[in-house]
């Protein structure tokens, strides 16, 4: 089933005035981490639609990292809640399609988070290089 | 780079595709103009550095080539992927050419966004009456705009009010905020209101209403733009750090207090004092408190060369780890050298202790001097003066009501220290002073001159673009169930003939309703589901090495 992977590839979501200066600043730093990690920004995390969680473990990424507002979010005073509520419904959709729930994760990343978004960008792939290539589609 | 250009001319949709040493230097810029109008382009894509830094560039050179600034796509190809990568020069190669196609999709099904212009409130309001927020409040007036001045306390001027003579001018604190003051009053255009805090802000970009508490009272204002100058508070040492708590040992407001208690000789306790250590950094650049509060050195230099006028034959030492008097401050070092000064340097890891003494009344501090190959001192002091630093304010009641961004220090976060020096990310909210980390009191007022040069920019004009990047119901798959109204805290959707409708003006476009939405019938605006899943697709594409 599964086969060797190479680098995994990891679709981060962040938000564009909290956690993607975090993850900017872990670049100005050089902290380095694989560049299977790509980044699509957006304004807050609970915009994020659970089915392009989904969407993008179909399409062959190995893994979604949350790179979330927690508590510093300017928009939402329950940006939190509303981010918990978009993971557990996208847990619910991959659990449907079958597909681990490890291949997604979430983490409060802060403006100033770069080192903390490093670490747990290289520990997630390593992770998901344990669980083994997510080709799910043919 | 030459690989990412050719792989991105490659693309679909794509007419133009070139490389450029500086991208944002005004001769490329002319260039993409150029490439723009003699190809009648309907999008742009730049790959180059973080969206945070040239967006606004970018959006203003696809306006001048006629291009809906909103057909524009920045793509992070510097923070996020070859500064990030410097390790594996192929990796992030591969990737930026995926970032790269993963915005020309993007733009493709971006569609001309037009932004709403409203008419501004040319008024604004002030928080916290220290030196930052009074010459704020007179550089609004100066320039033509009301400024309603909240303060908490009965009386302005904050930290500084307290203090004598200052580095480094040497003029005495009191007088400085006095004169403040006094112009405050004389101009018309400024509303002082003291005892007083701000409770709640809400209202659409440059009309805001304020509501402000004072006493029982509950004032409501309307403004374009507030700016926060809420100040900080010096540490305060725990019982026993560096001995405090002992008789003779005091903080540096303390110390302060001390030196205007009187003329001639300063005196503690009824005894001219004859020699006194400083013990620098306290609650400054450790743990808890990384930072260096900027200030102090200089302020403290300048206490000691006050003393030793006052004071002839006194012996002082400083025990410090680092000494930043920056600037005209630097002169004040090397009088207080001149006039007698010992500056002993200890290590981080081995602080100086301070103990009581042998002889009455007296305290011993021990240090180990770094300057002379650690050699043991042992000082003899009638006081001992803790150099402390700023902390933040633990101001919730604020935070909550303006939705203040708070650092991991504990102060106010700008948008970019040196791009956007006094932004927040909450929109209509500036920052200055040291509310947003130490600073001296001319850096405090610098910022809060930079905050009313970016109000006047946003008001004087007396129109303001708001954001198009907003929510938008498609009609046809709504059905009306409201859920996304009960979503939106700022009020922006409503029932319109029983089907959602989302207002362009109250809409702050952070997509919180998008998700909720049981028939997907939302989108945001430069954040389609199309767009994103476009994206997803060009990032989830191999790329030949
Ligand atoms: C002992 C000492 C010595 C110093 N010596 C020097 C020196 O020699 N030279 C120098 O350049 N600097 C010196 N400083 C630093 C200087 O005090 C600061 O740079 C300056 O006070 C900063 O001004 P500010 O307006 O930002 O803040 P502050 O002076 O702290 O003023 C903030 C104001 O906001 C008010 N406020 C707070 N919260 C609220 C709220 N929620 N609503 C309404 N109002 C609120 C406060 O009551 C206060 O009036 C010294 C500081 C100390 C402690």
């Amino acid at each position: 089933m599964t086969t060797v992977a190479a680098a995994p590839r990891v679709l981060v979501f962040s938000t564009n005035n909290i956690s993607d200066p975090g993850i900017d600043l872990a670049g100005s730093s050089h902290l380095h981490y694989p560049p299977g990690a790509v980044v699509i920004s957006l304004p807050c995390t609970s915009g994020i639609k659970p089915s392009w969680v989904l969407y993008a473990l179909q399409r062959g990424f190995d893994g979604v990292f949350i790179a979330s507002d927690g508590d510093e979010c300017a928009y939402l005073p329950d940006c939190s809640e509303r981010s918990a509520r978009v993971v557990s419904q996208a847990q619910a959709l991959l659990s449907e399609a079958g597909i681990d729930g490890q291949r997604l994760k979430i983490a409060a990343i802060c403006s100033v988070c770069a080192e903390p978004f490093a670490r747990q960008i290289r520990q997630f792939c390593d992770d998901l290089s344990r669980l083994g290539s997510g080709e799910l589609v043919a | 780079m030459a690989k990412v250009v050719e792989a991105a001319r490659a693309e679909p949709g794509v007419v133009v595709a070139r490389e450029a040493m500086f991208t944002c230097s005004d001769a490329t810029q002319s260039e993409i103009v150029q490439d723009i109008t003699d190809n009648q382009l309907d999008g742009l894509v730049v790959a180059s550095c973080s969206p945070k830094l040239h967006t606004l560039t970018f959006r203003e050179v696809a306006r001048r080539a006629g291009l809906n600034p909103y057909q524009y796509t920045q793509v992070n190809i510097r923070e996020q992927c070859s500064w990030a990568h410097t390790d594996d020069p192929q990796g992030a190669t591969q990737k930026a050419t995926k970032l790269v196609r993963a915005g020309i999709a993007r733009t493709a099904l971006s569609e001309a966004l037009h932004p709403l212009d409203v008419e501004t409130t040319p008024r604004v309001v002030v928080v916290g009456g220290g030196v930052a927020g009074l010459r704020a409040a007179l550089g609004l007036s100066d320039i033509g705009l009301e400024a309603v001045l909240v303060e908490r306390e009965e009386h302005l001027g904050g930290l500084v009010a307290s203090l004598g003579p200052m580095s480094p001018h040497g003029r005495s604190g009191h007088e400085v905020v006095a004169r403040l003051v006094e112009e405050v009053a004389r101009r018309p255009g400024i509303t002082v209101l003291t005892g007083a805090e701000v409770v709640s802000k809400a209202g659409t970009y440059a009309n805001y209403h304020l509501v402000v508490k004072r006493g029982d009272e509950l004032l409501e204002l309307d403004a374009g733009q507030v700016i926060v100058a809420t100040g900080a508070e010096p540490y305060q040492p725990a019982e026993g750090e560096y001995g405090y708590g002992l008789e003779g040992v005091v903080t540096l407001p303390q110390f302060e207090a001390l030196l205007q208690a009187g003329e001639g000789p300063v005196a503690y306790q009824g005894r001219p004092l004859r020699s006194v250590a400083y013990v620098y950094c306290v609650g400054s650049r450790d743990e808890q408190h990384p930072y260096c509060s900027r200030f102090c050195c200089s302020a403290t230099v300048h206490a000691a060369l006050q003393l030793a006028a006052r004071n002839p034959g006194v012996s002082q030492y400083h025990l410090y780890r680092d000494l930043r008097t920056y600037g005209s401050n630097e002169a004040l070092l090397s009088q207080s050298r001149q006039r007698g000064s010992v500056f002993v340097r200890f290590a981080d890891d081995d602080p100086p202790e301070v103990t009581r003494g042998t002889t009455d009344g007296g305290l011993q501090v021990t240090v180990r001097d770094q300057l002379t190959a650690g050699e043991e001192l042992r000082v003899a002091a009638d006081l001992v003066v803790l150099v402390t630093g700023l902390v933040p304010h633990d101001d919730p009641g604020l935070v909550r009501a303006l939705k203040l961004p708070v650092g991991r220090d504990g102060f106010y976060n700008e948008v970019h220290p040196k791009l956007r020096p006094v932004e927040t990310v909450v929109d209509g909210v500036s920052i200055c002073g040291t509310c947003q980390g130490p600073k001296t009191s001319a850096e405090a007022v610098t910022s809060g001159l930079a905050a009313v040069a970016l109000a006047g920019a946003l008001l004087k004009a007396g129109v303001a673009q708001l954001d198009p990047q907003v929510a938008k119901v498609d009609p046809v798959h709504c059905d009306g169930c409201g859920t996304c109204v009960a979503s939106c805290p700022f009020g922006a959707i409503s029932m319109v003939d029983g089907r959602a409708s989302v207002d362009p003006a109250g809409c702050k476009g952070c997509g919180g309703c998008v998700p909720v939405c049981p028939r997907d019938a939302i989108d945001l605006k430069g954040y389609t589901d199309a767009q994103v899943r476009a994206a997803i697709d060009a990032l989830a594409q191999g790329v030949l090495a």
